[in-house]
């Protein structure tokens, strides 16, 4: 057994190509997922029992099956209904409709845990219920989950490997068509998987640094909410 | 005329009746102390006029607002009332200036400048000028609770509501916050307190209301402290002595 | 070719569903016992034994299931190993199975407070013992809710193990529509009976949470 790497090296191009999809797909997904997720969190916790009724049917639906049926539901749904979408369109829906279920379990956590008093204090100096969400409760609540958050994110960009069943061409789509070419799935599995994995780590660094940026209080003084 | 009257209010929080028809009113400029027991309806009383609690009868007129209609526009109740809570509720994520900026900046819609000037001219009346930078956590229970005092008077409300205030302190800390009290209550604002400090009503209250079991028991000017009327209100102030 | 969808069909699905179990219970047993392994390791006096550990998780963590995988079923018998679909799936499942649950149980058994270490240590306990008598009976408590909500996530991903040929749940809906070609509705029974598989199992773990979250309020009033 010789492990030979030189085949996989010299299509750099192609992993490279695959890499800045997956970290597209990762970037504007964890940002639709967090928006969304934040509404549905709030729709969760509304008086509007239609609302609430809605955005728990969608949470809880969504994380009760296989993101990669979910793919496939995405992907034939919108056909069906007419519409043709590229691959990495599709990927982008459907990793959006996955990510905000799981966001918005999350965040209603956090804004549970923001103390009655609090929004109460707001409410009394005429803030309206979107001005108490979005200055009083949203850092707090983003602080108190903030691990959470980030550890989904990165989930979320490891489950985007499940859009090249669609082909979408990610990285994983990538390894799959340069193992078929060189004949050395170990290889370039292997190969793929450390690029995954120095996503995930770049990843942990880059929120590490937004928290910096989002927390001041904490960064000043070092302790947690 | 009165610038908060409550008429015949009552109040239920599932079978409890707290309020069983509560009948005052504050005229502009006084100062009112409400006293009595843990669970006499004081707190209730007082969060019912800022709408805190939504109130089974009765009425309830805070500044022109009828507090009870459910078309009542929530807001400008709120831009008149303000109100402090025994839990200071101060926004923890936000410095202190900025936790008095923010409803002048979002609510009223003023410019950061000049939510700047006010909050530091209202940090200036409960003396915090030098903390304005500095997050909750960092001030004492008793600077955090003048904080809070500072973020309702920088709304510049009409009627300030005290909710049991220096109740959560270390008594060595309530001295400071009932100074600020009093120099507010000296600059002539309506200001309604539910407190335990006897003497600290007695010093600065215009009219004092004595609830009993969710009635009001006993009211009057100050004397009706020191020559209780009623043999509750007097069993009531020993307690509150000893 | 178009047919509507038969009893057969569904009878086949549900044959699917069956290794679905199958395969999340060997998952479960596999990683679970990885998983204690590597709480183990986590939590170990030995400084070479804990790195080897947190190695072990920030790889698996960091890398894609569907990666490890095809490093399996793909790369393996290209290194000379052949291996079946069933084994790939078995022992892929069990590798990032043992990652996750290894760092749920690491947060439980830290999550036993230190003084019950030093009573049990002062008690002249060994240190196997102090682990098996007094702390593990602690933290199986604790870990109990997230266990059975991570069990869901093992459900879930076995879904992958179709894309190696398996034909559990997703490989039956997929090998079904390769027949009659109603993509649409095909995927949503699969999803369907993967929500009637793992809704029982997640509104179970949040009820064990919520009494967690109770008995634990009630131990603090008790201290406190």
């Amino acid at each position: 057994m010789i492990l030979d790497f030189t085949a996989i090296l010299a299509r750099w191009q192609m992993l490279l190509d695959g890499l800045t999809l997956t970290i597209q797909l990762a970037l504007v997904t964890t940002i639709t997922g967090f928006i969304i997720g934040t509404l549905c969190a709030v729709a969760r916790r509304s008086h509007v029992v239609i609302a609430a009724r809605a955005a728990t049917i969608y949470v809880e639906s969504i994380r009760n099956t296989p993101f990669l049926v979910q793919i496939f539901i995405v992907y034939f749904g919108l056909s069906s209904l007419g519409f043709s979408f590229s691959p990495v369109a599709v990927a982008i829906i459907a990793l959006t409709i996955n990510v905000s279920a799981y966001t918005a379990e999350i965040m209603r956590a956090g804004f549970d845990s923001i103390h009655p008093g609090q929004w109460e204090a707001g409410e009394c100096l005429g803030l309206s219920r979107v001005q108490n969400y979005w200055h009083v409760a949203l850092r707090p609540a983003i602080e108190r989950v903030y691990s959470s958050l980030t550890s989904q994110f990165i989930l979320l960009m490891l489950a985007s490997s499940m859009t090249s069943q669609i082909s979408a061409e990610e990285l994983t789509a990538a390894a799959n068509f340069i193992q078929s070419e060189t004949y050395r799935p170990f290889e370039t599995y292997i190969i793929v998987a450390l690029i995954y994995l120095a996503i995930s780590l770049l990843m942990r660094l880059v929120f590490w640094g937004i928290a910096l940026l989002a927390f001041p209080r904490r960064r000043r003084l070092g302790t947690n909410l | 005329m009165s610038i908060v009257m409550l008429k015949d209010v009552k109040k239920s929080f599932d079978k409890l009746q707290v309020l069983k028809g509560v009948s005052f009113s504050v005229a502009p400029g006084e100062v009112m102390a409400l006293i009595g027991a843990s669970g006499s309806g004081k707190s209730t009383a007082l969060r019912c006029i800022d709408r805190l609690e939504l109130i089974d009868s009765g009425e309830i007129v805070v500044c022109g607002h009828r507090v009870n209609d459910p078309q009542l526009d929530l807001r400008k109740l709120r831009l008149d009332v303000g109100i402090v809570f025994q839990s200071y509720n101060l926004f923890p994520h936000l410095t202190i200036e900025e936790n008095i900026t923010l409803a002048p900046r979002s609510v009223k819609k003023i410019s950061r400048a000049q939510a700047r000037e006010i909050a530091l001219a209202s940090l200036a009346k409960v003396g915090l000028s030098e903390k304005a930078q500095n997050y909750p956590e960092q001030l004492s229970g008793g600077q955090q609770q003048r904080a809070a005092i500072a973020r309702s008077l920088a709304m510049e409300p009409k009627v300030m509501l005290f909710d049991e205030v220096t109740s959560a302190l270390d008594p060595k800390l309530t001295g400071e916050v009932l100074k600020v009290i009093e120099a507010l209550a000296a600059s002539g604002i309506t200001m309604i307190m539910v407190t335990h400090e006897m003497n600290f009503a007695r010093r600065i209250a215009d009219k004092v209301i004595f609830m009993h079991q969710g009635y009001v028991h006993e009211s009057g000017s100050t004397d009706i402290l020191t020559s209780p009327r009623t043999s509750e209100l007097r069993e009531f102030i020993g307690d509150e002595l000893h | 070719m178009t047919t509507a969808i038969n009893p057969g069909h569904l009878q086949f699905l549900l044959t699917g569903a069956f290794w679905t179990l199958i395969l999340s219970l060997m998952a479960f047993l596999g990683g679970g016992a990885g998983g204690f392994l590597v709480a183990l390791g986590r939590t170990s006096p030995f400084r070479l034994l804990r790195i080897l550990a947190a190695v072990y998780v920030q790889i698996v963590q960091g890398t894609p299931l569907l990666i490890i995988l095809f490093l399996i079923y793909f790369g393996l018998p290209s290194l000379g190993f052949s291996i079946s679909p069933l084994l790939a799936a078995g022992v892929s499942l069990t590798i990032y199975v043992s990652a996750y649950l290894g760092e749920i149980w690491r947060g439980c058994l830290e999550s036993v407070p230190k003084a019950q270490w030093e009573a049990a240590e002062c008690l002249a306990l060994s240190r196997t013992q102090r682990l098996f008598k007094v702390i593990l009976p602690q933290a199986i408590r604790i870990a109990t809710p997230p266990t059975v909500g991570f069990s869901v996530q093992i459900i879930k991903n076995t879904s992958l193990t179709s894309v190696v040929g398996f034909v559990e749940l997703t490989r039956a809906g997929q090998l079904i529509n390769n027949s009659i070609f109603e993509p649409f509705l095909i995927y949503i029974i699969v999803a369907s009976i993967y929500f009637c598989l793992c809704f029982p199992v997640s509104a179970f773990s949040q009820r064990l949470e919520r009494s967690g979250a109770a008995r634990l309020r009630a131990l603090k009033a008790v201290s406190a």
